[in-house]
Order: C-alpha cells, then structure tokens, then sequence
C-alpha cells in the first residue's frame, strides 16, 4: 500500500458510499459559495433595499421600488421620458455597441483569421501582431488610445502637421461613441481571430483538395465547405463577443469616462457610478440594475449552450 | 527518531508559546497607539502633515502615526465604503463632509481645549455638523479655499487686453478672455474645473439662492438659469473649453494644464492650486489671481476645502484628538499653513501675515485670494455646508455637461437637476 492509498482507504473506511466525493469537491464548493453565490444572493437582497447605508442592516426594505424605478418610462425608445434616464441612455448605448461591435468584429475576426491561415510572408508575425493587443491590460488599452485622440494627441497633431484642421475626436457624441467601438475591437479582435484560426486549420484539407479538383470558385469554396465547418467556432466567438461586449467598461472608462454627456456610458458603467462613484450611493439602484444585466447574460449563456448542442447533434449527424 | 519528532516539536512549541506568552505583556503596554491617516494632496499636504508627525511622535513616543497618500478619487470612492465595514482609517483628509457625517467622531470629550476650537475654527466647523442641532467638533480644517480666476498676464499683456478690474462682471470676463484668444491664437478664453462647486460661485453672483423653505431645494431658479445658460453658450462659442466638462463623462476634472500649458487665458480655479502654480509654471509665463467676478446680486467665489476628520471607529480617540491638537495649535498650524501654501481656517490666524514661502507672484496671489474670501457671501458658507451640496453640485455637472454636449436641452437640464436632487435627498433620508 503506498503513502496516498493509506489516508484514502482510512477515509472510504468511515465515510459512507458516495460520500468521498463530496469531501474533494468540498473545498471548491466553498470557494464558489463564499465568493459567487452568495454575492449573488446579496445582490438580490439589496435590489430590494434602499437607501444609502452599505450594510444589509442598516437598509430599509423597499420591495420592487428599484426595478420599478427602473423600468418606469412613458416611451422606452426615448431615455428623456423615463425617470431614470440615465440608465435607458446606458440600455441603449450599450444595444448599439453590441450590435455594432459584434458584427464588425466577427466579420474583421474571420477575415483575418482567411488570411493568416494562408501562406503569406511573415505569417507568424502577422499572427503574433494581431493577437498582441489581447495581452494588454484595458487599461492601457484605453490610455494608447487616450493618447492618440485626445485634442493635442498624435492623430491630431499628425493632422495639424499635414496642414488639416484638427479634430475634436472624443467631443463629439457620434465620433466618441465610434471610437469606443473601434478601441474594443482593436483590443480584442486577436483573441477571437485565434480561436477562428483554431477552426480553419481543423477544416481537412482533403475537401479543399476535392473543391479544387472540381474546378470550384474561391467564393463558392468559401461559401460551402469554410463556412458550414467554421460555423462552431464562429458561434463561440459570437456568443463569447456578445457577453464580453455587454460588459464592456474598464476600456470605455478610462477612454471617454461615459462622455461626452452620457453617449458612451454603457450599462456596467451606469452600476458602477450609481453604487460607488456617486456621492449618494444607491446600491438598491446598482444592485437592481446588474440583476437586470445578469438576466440578459443569462439569455446569452443559454443560447450559447443551445447553439453548441446543435452544432454537436449536426456533426454526430 | 521519527518517533521522538512530534515530542520534540511539542516541546518546542510549548517553550515558544511560554516565551512569548511572558513577553507579551510588557511589550503590548509599552506598544505605541497606532494612527493611520489616509491623505490625498492638492500639493504638498501630505508630505507637509508627515514632517510635523514626525515631529510630534518625537515628543509623543506612545503614538504611531501613518500616513497613506492616495489620489483624491481614492478617498472620495473608498474610504466611505471602508468605513461602513468598519475598517476605515483613524483620521482622513476629506473635502465631503456629508458622505462620512455617519462614522465621524465627535472629539469634544477628548480635546485639551475644545473652547479653543470653537473660538479659532467655528466659522467652518459647522461644515463639518449634520445641522444646526449638531454642536460637535469632529476634525481640522486643512485649508481654507476660496474659488477665483486665475489669469495669463503674459497672454492678456501680449493681447494688449486689460485684465477686468474689480467689480467686472461675468460677461466682462468672457468677453475680456476671448478677445486675448483670439489675439494670440490660443483654442480658447477660459476654462472652468469641472465641478459643481465652481459653478456655484457664478451662478450665486448671478442671483440662485440653492435653499428654500420648504421641501428639497430645488436648486434651479432665475439666477441659476442666467448662469447656465451663459455657461452653455461660452462653452458652445469657443469662449469656454468644452473640453474639460464635456470630454469627461463622470466626475471631477480640474483644467490645470490646459492652464499650464498656456491654451486659455483664464482659468477659474483656487486657492489650493498655489503650489501647483508655483512648481508647474515656474517661470514660464506670467499668472495672477483676479477679483472675484460680479454678477447682479454678488461678487463671490464658493469657499471651501479639506479636513482631517476622525472617525469612530477609532480604537485610539484621545490619542487621535492628541494629535489633532497639536496641528490645531496656532504656532503649528501657521506653520502648517505655510509649508503647504493654504490658506488658514484658523480665523486669527487669518488676520496675521504668515511665512508663506512663495515667489512674489504667488504672494501676491495669496494676498488676492485673501481679499477674495472677504467678498464670499453667507448664502455661499451655507451652500459649502449643506449635507446635499454634492448631490446639487453633481447633477449641475452632470446634467449642464449634457446640455453642452446637445443631448439634452437646457430646460430638460433644469427639470433633471431638480429631479436628481429630490432624488438623492430621497435616498439620503430613507433609514
């Protein structure tokens, strides 16, 4: 009998069936209970209470008021009709980032992932450049690009210098909010473009080979054999793109801070200035409002888990 | 010998725990009481504080103090939430009084002479007090600020402009600046901090009044209005640097180095910017401090500043009062005042010249935010006191940045600063 056999047998001796496995995952139940599960039964707790004081104690129970204070809107396309319009602002600031954001990186991220899967000159450079950014902290993703469009950065002085006027990039709602846009996909693309490229190269060339010997166009190729058998990875970085993109904050943050006015304050920022910027904290407020974030995390999560069942059932089928 | 290891260990341990057992009592009633300060600074404050700590812990061996310097945003996101867990430091240097009025500890009980401090900093210990039945004294006044344009005489000179005298009003000035920006070339005329506080100096010139009997104050009125509307329009005409509200979606931003680096010509600041002034720009260009500007109703600034407040959960109050006594005394805190170049809220103190050690600009600057702080009207001490001043200050920010930005009108600007007022006032009362 060796050394780990001994406490092992000594333990099946006296626990009863089935109880052994308990005793391992024990510790990592506890883990996750302290630091995840039960914040979120705090959260709950405090999307009930209101208030400004921190602890639960000290908070008086206001029932749905938060969510109700929330979600109160004569017209919800339109935040200045609702009573907390700065969250309707960060709701619909953070749809059209999503929407944006995901749809340009997915289609930069499979384009990219076609040509560094190519034999190109300097492909291992290319790869390595494009995933890069990924290694950065957002933090200083933010400040690079702080740095290049602030009013006396180096895109405007490159401007200023090729005798054009300079431009107010991150003053202006509209170019402000494009920014963030582009600064996330920069920052992120890489990550995405890997796992593409993880996907292409487990495309078997031999249908490629057949393709060619049918004399199909690159388009078609593209369109019947790269596509169908990408279709699994794509849908990961979809659906990973889409929840890291609604949670999009410490980039956009340090960037613009939510400006100019609220045209970049997206929804994890509004939680965060609600319960902790803000000299009168409404943690019933923030905690309502990341609940309602988590639900459509959750929706995501279920479609991702969906899709990636379909997309096994199809390739048993 | 393995057998003999865990005797052996047992016996170690025993005559460990034995030695130290019999150490420990006279270590612990010689160990000294531990102060922790957490300290952000405008200049100097902080390294300025920790010299006369050191100071003091030489004549005071029984007391330890640390001194933790973080940036403002620190104390201001934080050391609240510290405090509710119960994990907060002693002392620290806070400029919002009312986000700490739950854990501050009234020294009355342990000060040498708590008639002392009624007498020299009454005026501004009512800052400090949840309202007029709170008589207690709960922390030092770092510094006493008064808000003030701050002016580029090299820029006006060389525009060949005059700087507005006293009793120039707010138009005189943004007109006065924008013609030197024009003249020399510079993005603007003028920039203000991005904060409530600095616009409430104008808007209270301009006529607001902020209080009302009855209610919420609902903060917007006649002179308000006048005020953000002129506001809005320097900012959209190039007279202002929309810059400094508007690029920034949340919170405070100072203008310094727009000022620095000589892009406007007038910067509305204060006080607490000397030492910046002093070390930043040097020689660089020629600066002064101009009359605070008038409006229909008054010619004032906002006052302001941080204390060092201290706080219940202390487990160490007569030693934090000890220290605080020692900073309060008035040869210590002439000194104080003038290694960190504030000024004093200490009202003798504030009647004699101190050793400030400044270039002739800087003294004559102090000299004028000093004439400055005569000019400060009652409506603008009460307003600095108020429990909901940040929330007054906050949504003027917030909601004027918006307006700048053309996200919203100004009257839905009015209509949302009233609203996130009553709003934090709501939640404020709620136990």
């Amino acid at each position: 009998m060796n050394l780990p056999e001994r406490p092992m047998r000594w333990m099946q001796d006296r626990l009863p069936d089935g109880r052994l496995g308990w005793l391992f995952v024990g510790p990592n139940l506890a883990i996750f209970g302290i630091f995840t599960f039960l914040p979120i039964v705090i959260d709950f707790y405090y999307s009930g209470t209101g208030g400004t004081n921190l602890l639960p104690t000290d908070r008086p129970w206001v029932g749905s008021e938060n969510f109700s204070s929330l979600l109160a809107c004569k017209d919800y396309f339109d935040p200045n009709s609702c009573v907390r319009d700065q969250f309707w602002y960060a709701i619909w600031n953070t749809v059209k980032f999503v929407a944006l954001q995901v749809s340009l990186m997915l289609v930069f991220s499979v384009l990219t992932a076609l040509v560094l899967n190519r034999k190109i000159l300097g492909r291992g450079f290319f790869r390595a450049a494009f995933f890069y950014p990924v290694l950065l902290s957002p933090v200083v993703v933010a400040l690079i690009w702080k740095w290049v469009l602030q009013r006396d950065g180096v895109l405007n002085a490159a401007l200023v210098g090729s005798g054009m006027q300079p431009v107010e990039w991150l003053l202006n709602a509209r170019s402000a909010f494009g920014w963030t846009v582009f600064v996330s996909i920069w920052a992120h693309m890489g990550f995405y473009t890997l796992i593409l490229l993880a996907g292409l190269q487990a495309i078997p060339a031999d249908i490629y080979e057949a393709a060619a010997m049918d004399a199909a166009p690159p388009f078609r190729v593209f369109r019947r054999i790269t596509l169908p058998l990408l279709m699994p990875s794509v849908l990961v970085v979809l659906v990973l793109g889409l929840i890291r993109a609604v949670q999009i904050f410490d980039e956009v943050y340090v960037l613009t801070g939510g400006g100019p006015g609220s045209a970049t304050t997206y929804l994890v920022e509004f939680i965060y200035n609600t319960g902790f910027s803000s000299q009168v904290r409404q943690y019933g407020l923030a905690a309502a409002a990341s609940l309602l974030l988590a639900g459509v995390l959750l929706v995501l999560t279920l479609v991702q888990l969906r899709g990636m069942r379909g997309t096994k059932g199809n390739s048993r089928g | 010998m393995f057998a003999s290891l865990p005797l052996r260990t047992a016996l170690t341990a025993a005559t460990l725990a034995g030695l130290a057992g019999a150490a420990a009592t006279p270590v612990s009633s010689a160990q000294a009481a531990d102060i922790r300060i957490a300290c952000y600074s405008d200049g100097n404050e902080c390294p300025a504080t920790k010299t006369l700590a050191e100071r003091f812990m030489k004549d005071n061996a029984d007391i330890h103090i640390t001194i933790d310097e973080m940036p403002y945003k620190s104390i201001l996101e934080s050391v609240p939430v510290q405090l509710a867990a119960g994990n907060g430091p002693d002392i620290a240097r806070v400029s919002d009084f009312s986000q700490v009025a739950a854990y501050q500890l009234d020294l009355t009980p342990y000060l040498k002479d708590a008639a002392y401090w009624q007498s020299a900093y009454g005026p501004v210990l009512d800052w400090m007090r949840s309202g007029p039945d709170d008589h207690g004294i709960y922390g030092l006044m770092t510094q006493l600020t008064v808000s003030a344009p701050i002016v580029n005489k090299t820029l006006f000179d060389q525009a060949g402009v005059p700087i507005p005298a006293k009793g120039a009003t707010w138009d005189d000035w943004a007109a006065a600046a924008l013609k030197v920006a024009k003249a020399t070339k510079i993005p603007y005329g003028m920039a203000w901090d991005r904060s409530g506080a600095r616009f409430s100096g104008p808007a209270i010139s301009e006529g607001a009044k902020y209080f009302y009997s009855a209610g919420h104050p609902p903060v917007v009125d006649d002179g308000f209005k006048a005020m953000a509307a002129k506001f809005v329009k320097w900012n959209q005409d190039g007279t202002v640097d929309k810059d400094v509200w508007v690029s920034t979606g949340g919170g405070y931003r100072d203008a310094f180095e727009e000022f620095a680096n000589a892009k406007i010509a007038v910067y509305l600041s204060g006080s607490w910017q000397l030492a910046r002034l002093q070390k930043q720009i040097g020689d660089g260009f020629e600066w002064t401090v101009g009359d605070a500007p008038c409006g229909p109703a008054a010619c004032t600034g906002m006052p302001g500043g941080a204390g060092f407040i201290a706080f219940k959960g202390t487990k160490s109050p007569k030693e934090v009062a000890r220290f605080l006594d020692y900073l309060a005394s008035e040869p210590v805190y002439a000194e104080w005042m003038a290694m960190t170049s504030n000024l004093p809220a200490n009202v003798d103190l504030q009647k004699k010249k101190l050793d400030y050690k400044l270039s002739p600009a800087g003294i004559a600057a102090m000299a004028q935010f000093q004439a400055n702080a005569t000019t400060l009207t009652p409506l603008a001490y009460k307003l600095q006191g108020s429990q909901l001043s940040r929330p007054m200050f906050n949504a003027t920010v917030d909601r004027i940045s918006q307006a700048i930005a053309g996200q919203i009108t100004l009257d839905q600007a009015y209509e949302r600063i009233t609203a996130d007022v009553a709003d934090a006032a709501a939640a404020k009362a709620k136990k």
